[in-house]
């Protein structure tokens, strides 16, 4: 598998997913739980 | 309060500003500046300046983040609920304070020739550098996220 930070593209869209991650973790773990 | 607020704003974009400009435009220029011979301009006058206020933009920006934070540091970076949003992007500019300091600019420094390295060397310390700086444009993403959300991400 290519690795998303040798694109430009791939490295935005790795940081839009997890900022995804990051906040899913955050509201029910930090937050709520 | 407000004058550390506005320094590390500032010194923050500069910092982001010159961590997007080495990925969005220097990379993909030193590959065609190279074909032509012309990619000394680049390395010798342009990447050093550069580089020189970016980690120290990053210095900066951390350290009046922390001054900013004051006595809420702690609860911030052991993510206390109250604080979790700016706890999440207090590390991860944190992280990315490490990458600069402790991967992009040494291994910049044997890139441009400030250190001795051989040839694999250099070949080395090109692709870590190049990992830590994409790697530090991904976590710049969340990072600003939570940066700018309020306590409860709104």
């Amino acid at each position: 598998m290519k690795n998303p930070l040798d694109s430009l593209w791939g490295t935005v869209i790795a940081g839009f997913v997890l900022t995804a991650v990051l906040v899913v973790f955050a509201n029910n773990f930090l937050i709520g739980g | 309060m407000g004058v550390f607020r506005w320094v590390h704003f500032m010194a923050g974009v500069m910092w982001i500003g010159l961590l997007y400009y080495f990925n969005f435009v220097q990379v993909a220029a030193l590959k065609n500046a190279a074909a032509d011979g012309t990619a000394a301009g680049i390395s010798k006058h342009v990447a050093p300046r550069a580089l020189l206020f970016f980690r120290w933009a990053a210095v900066v920006t951390w350290l009046a983040g922390a001054a900013l934070l004051g006595p809420r540091f702690v609860p911030t970076f052991t993510l206390q609920p109250e604080a979790a949003y700016i706890g999440i992007g207090a590390w991860l500019g944190t992280i990315m304070l490490f990458n600069v300091w402790a991967l992009i600019w040494p291994n910049q420094k044997r890139i441009l020739g400030m250190t001795p390295a051989s040839d694999d060397e250099k070949n080395r310390a090109r692709r870590v550098a190049f990992l830590a700086s994409r790697t530090n444009v991904m976590l710049s993403i969340p990072m600003l996220f939570f940066m700018g959300a309020g306590v409860h991400g709104f």
